[in-house]
């Protein structure tokens, strides 16, 4: 099922141990080098140079540190301009998730599959995006629970809540701030799912209609690629609005967090 | 009906919420555009709530992406 000839579209999404680490356990729990951890790795490793060649602090600075600096000061201004100047303590944290997710789809957009290793966008499981999730969460809850006490509930009753509406409001409002860190990994997660999904049938449409005859493959298989690219010039425009909207996200919660309403 | 060609019939179904959301994510921002070319100097202040409301209504088009795909992969 789903599966356009031999093609299946999901098998990119394959977790698989690697370097012979299938059976490492700590407690009873798999604990694996998969492919998904050798991405994080490289997106680690991918930043930390990003962020090495730009931190010489230089009076004039090079291209390399304009570049760090346009980043963090991007990150900057989201949390001022969202969460006001509480928001400096927190730059640190969103920068890393921001940048961490942005590389992440980046470098599962990378066409390395033409040298034979094949790119992995941990960002297309839930499991990661999910933790990252709730990271955000675990902090708005915290810092929340740290600054306000137990005042932070007034967070689920805005203010001029008629008397009677209480109760539901209050219900109202705790499962929108519940589902919140659900629909935070969520987004991520569907939208590099949904994208690769599309460039991989779009390619097995190109495999099959080539290997139908000349005709298919100059009429399917022609447009089918044409719209491949188009598709991943969008891909990668998704991922830095995914990773953009990730990091937009969080700071308006820290800001729930921080401010109350 | 077969169950199997229920499950397929409601994955194709599913595929409507991801229309509905393309005109969700349109409306956004059609109507910011529109607003922004009449005041541009306004418009860079409003980016934030710009890709908030692209945000959530993505959101719902990717939610009828997952009920698709439960249907067909695991239900």
């Amino acid at each position: 099922m789903a599966e356009s000839g031999k093609i299946d579209p999901m098998h990119q999404f394959a977790i698989e141990p690697m370097f012979g680490t299938d059976h490492l356990a700590i407690g009873g729990y798999n604990i694996a080098f998969t492919n998904s951890a050798l991405w994080m790795v490289a997106t680690v490793v991918v930043l930390w140079l990003f962020m090495l060649g730009g931190m010489k602090r230089e009076l004039i600075p090079g291209r390399w540190q304009v570049a760090v600096e346009t980043m963090t000061g991007f990150i900057d201004n989201l949390l001022t301009a969202n969460v006001g100047p509480a928001g400096k303590k927190f730059v640190p944290y969103v920068f890393s998730l921001f940048m961490f997710i942005l590389i992440a789809n980046l470098l599962g957009m990378l066409p390395l599959g033409l040298v034979g290793l094949h790119p992995f966008t941990f960002t297309s499981h839930f499991t990661a995006t999910g933790v990252l999730a709730i990271m955000s969460f675990a902090i708005v809850l915290i810092v929340g629970f740290w600054k306000h006490g137990f005042h932070f509930f007034s967070l689920f009753v805005p203010h001029g809540t008629p008397l009677p509406m209480i109760p539901f409001i209050f219900l109202i409002e705790l499962v929108s701030f519940l589902v919140r860190p659900f629909s935070l990994g969520l987004r991520l997660f569907v939208a590099m799912t949904a994208g690769h999904v599309l460039l991989k049938v779009l390619a097995g449409f190109v495999i099959n209609s080539a290997n139908a005859g000349a005709g298919f493959g100059l009429t399917v298989g022609l447009s089918s690629f044409a719209l491949m690219i188009g598709i991943s010039a969008l891909e990668m425009l998704v991922a830095v609005i995914q990773a953009y909207v990730f990091a937009l996200l969080t700071s308006l919660y820290i800001n729930d967090a921080v401010n109350l309403h | 009906m077969d169950a199997e060609a229920a499950k397929l019939i409601g994955a194709g179904l599913a595929a409507i919420g991801a229309g509905m959301a393309a005109l969700g994510v349109g409306n956004v921002f059609g109507s910011f555009l529109e607003s922004a070319l009449r005041n541009p100097g306004a418009a860079d202040g409003q980016q934030g709530r710009l890709f908030i409301g692209f945000a959530a209504a993505e959101l719902l088009g990717l939610l009828a992406f997952v009920v698709s795909m439960i249907l067909i992969f695991v239900a």
